[in-house]
């Protein structure tokens, strides 16, 4: 992390993550994740392809999430990615990833446009069919979609059957958490 | 009590409740109008235009009649129908439409003055005088016709919104339901299936013949508990399917808490599913239409078919002297189950040429007259008759997509025609198959065809044995008889002489019968009427019922609550809330904030001693320009545009050159649509060779980037360009004034003198010891200015670190008020001046739009009408007397024009008061406005009854040369 002397704020607006407890629910703010955007340029596709096998950088297909040892990844649409990695490490993920694409990609910073809450349940469908109209009971671990949470565009990730990411825009944090909040109350 | 054995109720639990106030017991299992009829109560409402006394009439969803305000205060539901209104201990209804009492009802005069209220008599009745509609005969009307009426209060129970997903929705749970869902659940298909009533199995609960060799009730149940077994079949009780929409999306209401006195904490009282299905069997099975005779409206004349049913699942005998009149076999079936309950049961079959003619009873039924074939007419004394004239298919939802039903001569009723809606099948009686052994075995048939299409072979149940009796039926649709009124319609009144009218006034297409007689328009849409009507109509013109037609079944099947529609999206939760990086540091200091689109912004912040915001707003621009003033501009659109073809994409997007911008330099754009009209404006600032950051204005950040989307996708797919959005990204602040570059300097790591960082430069830059950050030097204020971008989680920090760097300069927050304000100062076009019909020629950019290359709206932006001279221009406007005030949208007029829209030269777009000069200022648009500097004109409002002498002068009231930005 860069030295420098200012404080961060969670996207909920705390000096530290939330973490919310509901019933079965752990509703939990992350904001250790750096993101980035990449796309491949025009004619570029293998060398974005051979560059990010050669840097660990798993790039899965449509409608996907991959995990790798640092790396990971999510669609969004032809040729482009949403790339994770651990914020510690790489506050400034978009300069990691210049380096390694160079002009193969156009890659841009995306950590703090998006407030991240990682859901966990027993039964993560039940609550989650009252928000979005993604068949999460129909998709298996990995799966990676665009979807629309009360009136909010999100991705949803599925990491495991009993942990859901929901990526929703920073600036409606404190709505999307609401809405999050309210589809446990109301569905355990 | 006219409880009798059986039934489906749970008699060792009893529950209490009430009716118009009077205390009542009932059972777990009971519906509100079955646990009436157990307590000897026939007379439930009141009828919607005479007044009539009312009972209920049937079993189900269809009851026209008894209509009920459920529950109190402010969870009062008007019009309820009592037969799917489930029992819960302590529940309270009343009945309706009535003044002073049920029994004695003062409107009631309105049945004596029928003759004047025959359809159409609102067309008739009140043409004269004119005035008198709205004020004396409306309010007349509405008072005495009518339902139930509203609590007035705000609904205290939410409401959810979902969706689900299944391979196969099966639309109601009678037999051939069941066996559509046991076919499909055994085999491992996702299946939904769901149901209206909270107890699944359909007539199988209300009738006595077996399935399978046990009571057809308990197959029901056996099959139900099969189904929740599997894990694959979702079982929604309580759930209604009003409608199919497109592409296999159902939408379906569940009654989450409506059987409970109030829902628990946090849960729903309904939820509205939208189920999105590969395939869908609609298995709604028919409802039981009457045959209408005169007066045959009375509490005790019920569907023969409901009366059965209230005897069978319910234990109720809505009479001990009973007669069934009926044109089909299936009537004889409730004389033959009331009989073995030991009723007293006689059959008048109007197949023999026997007919019912009339009846008799106050307030309920006391007796029937009847016509025998030989012409002899006898009176019985009976206290319930049940009807039945045949059954019609519940077809509502396979003509949802305007399929027209067919005609079945078989059995006397529509049923829908193949293919009416895509991907959805019909089984059982809502296909026109009556039996309960065809219900069976198209259920699992259609369940198999349907997953067939799927690419899946299952095998269909096998078909227990049960009933397979055929439908015998002669058509009679009403009794010939008297004077006397026969309804058909009984919610809305609409009786046979009035269908009669109607034939005879010509309004004889089934839309105009529809709309001129009210039938099939009340809350039941007519569900047991409307084919009498139609077959009556069809009589009277000497065409068949086919030929007649029917009029369009539209979503809902049966009333919504409106409040399931809204869902969550009521009060603070109708939107959700963008709040910006500064927001908790704002609103520590007590901002008063402003809805921007989501966005929450700061508008002014006040200090102590200020009363008003004009105070506030001053202080915060004069200070600006005196010294420094701090303004978060996060809101302002974001989008990264790189790529090799990133500038050339820039250069057909924006009407001026992006390509030529050099490397750390900033660009004021301007980006036309199509028809040449300004779309949006905006700094583009290029930050490496391939790479470009756009500024939208803050209402077009999502239309400019959905613009963008289109032309790299589908106009020019070969450029190499990539787009994403990155406003919520960084938190962005203006810093504006003479002291801006001061103040900055002790935050920026990096020299940013004017050598350095010179007017539009931008770059990234490093902040309090190493933060990233980029750094534009732009002017929206007209000042010395600069707007410094952090990554958004430091936007907080960010801001007490410029407010504390900024204490040596007196530095100020100032809001959009204060901004507004100095951009009208500056003479800058913003959401009033690009309006969506104006030029940059109208808007003194003309020469933006460059000619050495093509652009999106370039072609169209010269065209004849929109270039021509004496066109409108932008221009600044001061009132005369600095006293007087402007106010936006007044329109000029020469000094002494009439104000009239001939003599329109223009509009003010903005106005504000300027601290600094001390009065009144106006941008606004004028015909030939640039030729016309130094003018006076008048300012008119009419609406506001203003008019203001002004002067035009130039747009840049603040430092017209430039010189405080480029310091």
């Amino acid at each position: 992390m860069a030295d420098h002397r200012l404080k961060p704020l969670s996207p909920l607006g705390h000096a530290n993550p939330l973490t919310e407890t509901v019933g079965p629910v752990t509703i939990a703010e992350i904001t250790d994740t750096a993101l980035a955007s990449l796309a491949t340029r025009i004619g570029h596709e293998d060398d974005v392809a051979r560059l990010a096998a050669a840097a660990a950088i798993p790039l899965p297909g449509p409608g996907g999430h991959a995990q790798g040892a640092i790396w990971a990844a999510f669609w969004l649409g032809p040729q482009h990615w949403m790339i994770e990695a651990p914020f510690a490490t790489h506050e400034d993920i978009a300069a990691v990833l210049r380096t390694s694409f160079a002009a193969a990609a156009s890659v841009t910073e995306q950590t703090d446009a998006w407030a991240r809450f990682d859901v966990t349940a027993p039964d993560l469908p039940a609550m989650f069919e009252r928000l979005t109209a993604f068949d999460l009971r129909g998709a298996a671990s990995g799966a990676a979609t665009r979807t629309v949470i009360d009136h909010l565009g999100c991705y949803l990730i599925v990491r495991n059957p009993q942990t859901l990411t929901v990526l929703g825009p920073r600036s409606s944090a404190k709505s999307l958490h609401h809405a999050l909040v309210t589809a446990a109350r109301s569905a355990f | 009590m006219t409880r009798i054995a059986g039934g489906q109720i749970d008699r060792s639990r009893t529950w209490a409740f009430t009716f118009d106030g009077l205390p009542y017991t009932g059972h777990p299992g009971d519906t509100l109008a079955s646990a009436l009829l157990a307590n000897g109560v026939r007379l439930m409402g009141r009828s919607f235009k005479y007044h009539r006394p009312r009972g209920v009439i049937a079993a189900g969803s269809e009851e026209p009649n008894a209509l009920v305000e459920l529950r109190t205060g402010a969870r009062r539901e008007p019009n309820t129908r009592a037969t799917v209104a489930e029992l819960y201990d302590g529940l309270q209804a009343a009945s309706q439409n009535r003044w002073p009492s049920l029994r004695f009802d003062a409107m009631a005069i309105n049945d004596r003055l029928s003759p004047f209220f025959a359809a159409g008599f609102y067309y008739k009745t009140f043409m004269w005088p004119a005035s008198f509609w709205e004020k004396v005969y409306e309010p007349i009307i509405r008072r005495a016709a009518g339902l139930g009426s509203l609590s007035g209060q705000d609904d205290p129970d939410s409401y959810d919104k979902g969706f689900l997903h299944c391979d196969l929705l099966v639309i109601g749970a009678g037999p051939a339901g069941l066996a559509a869902a046991l076919t499909a659940g055994r085999a491992g298909a996702r299946v939904i299936l769901a149901d209206e009533d909270f107890r699944m199995g359909g007539r199988l609960n209300a009738e006595t013949h077996g399935v399978g060799g046990i009571a057809g009730a308990d197959w029901a149940a056996q099959a139900v508990a099969e189904l929740a077994s599997l894990p694959s079949v979702r079982l929604m009780a309580r759930t209604t399917v009003m409608g199919a929409m497109d592409h296999g999306i159902y939408a379906a209401v569940e009654r989450v808490s409506d059987h409970l006195a109030e829902p628990a904490p946090h849960t729903p009282r309904q939820i509205l599913w939208r189920i999105y299905s590969a395939r869908a069997i609609l298995a709604t099975g028919a409802i039981e239409r009457p045959i209408a005779f005169e007066n045959n409206d009375r509490p005790g004349i019920m569907l023969a078919g409901a009366l059965r049913a209230y005897a069978n699942r319910w234990g109720v005998a809505a009479g001990d002297h009973v007669v069934v009149f009926t044109n089909n076999d299936d009537g004889l079936r409730t004389a033959t189950d009331l009989s073995a309950k030991g009723l007293e049961v006689s059959v008048i079959d109007a197949r023999n040429g026997d007919e019912v003619t009339g009846s008799a009873g106050s307030l309920g039924l006391k007796s029937i007259t009847v016509r025998r074939a030989n012409g002899r007419s006898e009176v019985l004394r009976v206290n319930a008759l049940g009807v039945s004239g045949g059954w019609n298919p519940n077809l509502n939802i396979a003509s949802n997509h305007r399929g027209r039903p067919v005609w079945n001569d078989a059995i006397a009723a529509f049923v829908p025609a193949p293919d009416s809606v895509s991907g959805l099948t019909c089984a059982g009686a809502v296909a026109g198959v009556m039996s309960t052994h065809a219900a069976l075995a198209t259920g699992a048939a259609r369940a198999v065809a349907a997953l067939a299409e799927l690419g899946r072979s299952v095998t269909p149940m096998d078909v227990p044995e049960a009933e397979d009796a055929p439908v015998k039926i002669t058509p009679k649709w009403y009794v010939q008889s008297g004077k006397g009124r026969a309804w058909i319609d009984p919610q809305n009144d609409v009786t046979v002489k009035d269908i009669r009218l109607a034939h005879q006034e010509n309004f004889v297409s089934v839309e105009h019968l529809k709309r001129y007689t009210t039938l099939g328009m009340a809350t039941d849409q007519g569900k047991t009427g409307n084919v009498l009507g139609l077959a009556i109509m069809a009589e009277l013109t000497g065409k068949t019922i086919p030929e007649t037609g029917t009029t369009m079944y539209r979503p809902p099947a049966t009333p919504v609550a409106l409040g399931a529609l809204a869902g969550r999206s009521r009060g603070p939760e109708f939107k959700p809330v963008r709040h910006t990086p500064s927001h908790v540091w704002a609103a520590e200091q007590g901002a008063v904030f402003v809805e921007v689109g989501y966005w929450l912004r700061t508008q002014y912040l006040p200090r102590a001693g200020e009363t008003t915001w004009r105070q506030s707003v001053d202080r915060e621009v004069l200070q600006t320009r005196r010294s420094v003033g701090i303004c978060d501009v996060t809101t302002l659109g974001k989008i990264d545009i790189q790529g090799t073809d990133a500038g050339a994409f820039l250069d057909r997007v924006y009407a001026n050159t992006f390509s030529t911008l050099a490397i750390g330099r900033v660009r004021y754009g301007l980006m036309l649509r199509e028809d040449g009209i300004v779309m949006d404006d905006g700094t583009t600032a290029r930050m490496g060779a391939d790479d470009y950051v756009m500024t939208t204005t803050t209402a077009n950040a999502v239309p400019v980037f959905r613009h963008l989307e289109y032309c790299r996708q589908v106009l020019w797919p070969d450029l190499d360009v990539q787009l994403i959005s990155t406003t919520e990204a960084w938190a962005q602040y203006s810093v504006a004034g003479p002291n801006a570059r001061k103040l900055l300097q002790k935050l920026v790591d990096q020299d940013i003198s004017d050598a350095a960082f010179p007017y539009m430069a931008c770059g990234a830059i490093t902040v309090c010891g190493g933060l990233r950050a980029r750094l534009f030097r732009i002017s929206f204020s007209g000042e010395l200015a600069y707007e410094i971008a952090v990554p958004t989680r430091y936007g907080d920090a960010m801001i007490r670190a410029l407010v504390e760097a900024g204490q040596e300069f007196d530095a100020v927050v100032y809001g959009t008020e204060a901004l507004g304000v100095m951009r009208v100062e500056k003479g800058h076009v913003a959401g009033n001046e690009l309006n969506g019909q104006s030029t940059a020629l109208n808007m003194g950019l003309g020469k933006m739009v460059s000619v050495k290359k093509d652009a999106i709206g370039r072609v169209l932006s010269q065209r004849e009408g929109l270039t021509a001279a004496g066109g409108l221009r932008l221009v600044g406007v001061r009132p005369v007397d600095p006293a007087r005030s402007l106010t936006a949208g007044a329109h000029f007029l020469a000094m002494g024009a009439p104000a009239t829209a001939a003599h329109d030269d223009g509009w003010l777009t903005s106005v504000v008061f300027s601290p600094h000069l001390g009065h009144s200022i106006a941008l606004g648009y004028l015909k030939n406005g640039t030729a016309r500097m130094g003018e006076r004109l008048r300012a008119v409002n009419l609406l506001a009854s203003t008019e203001v002498e002004v002067e035009i002068v130039s747009p840049h009231f603040i430092d017209p040369e430039g010189e405080r930005l480029r310091g």
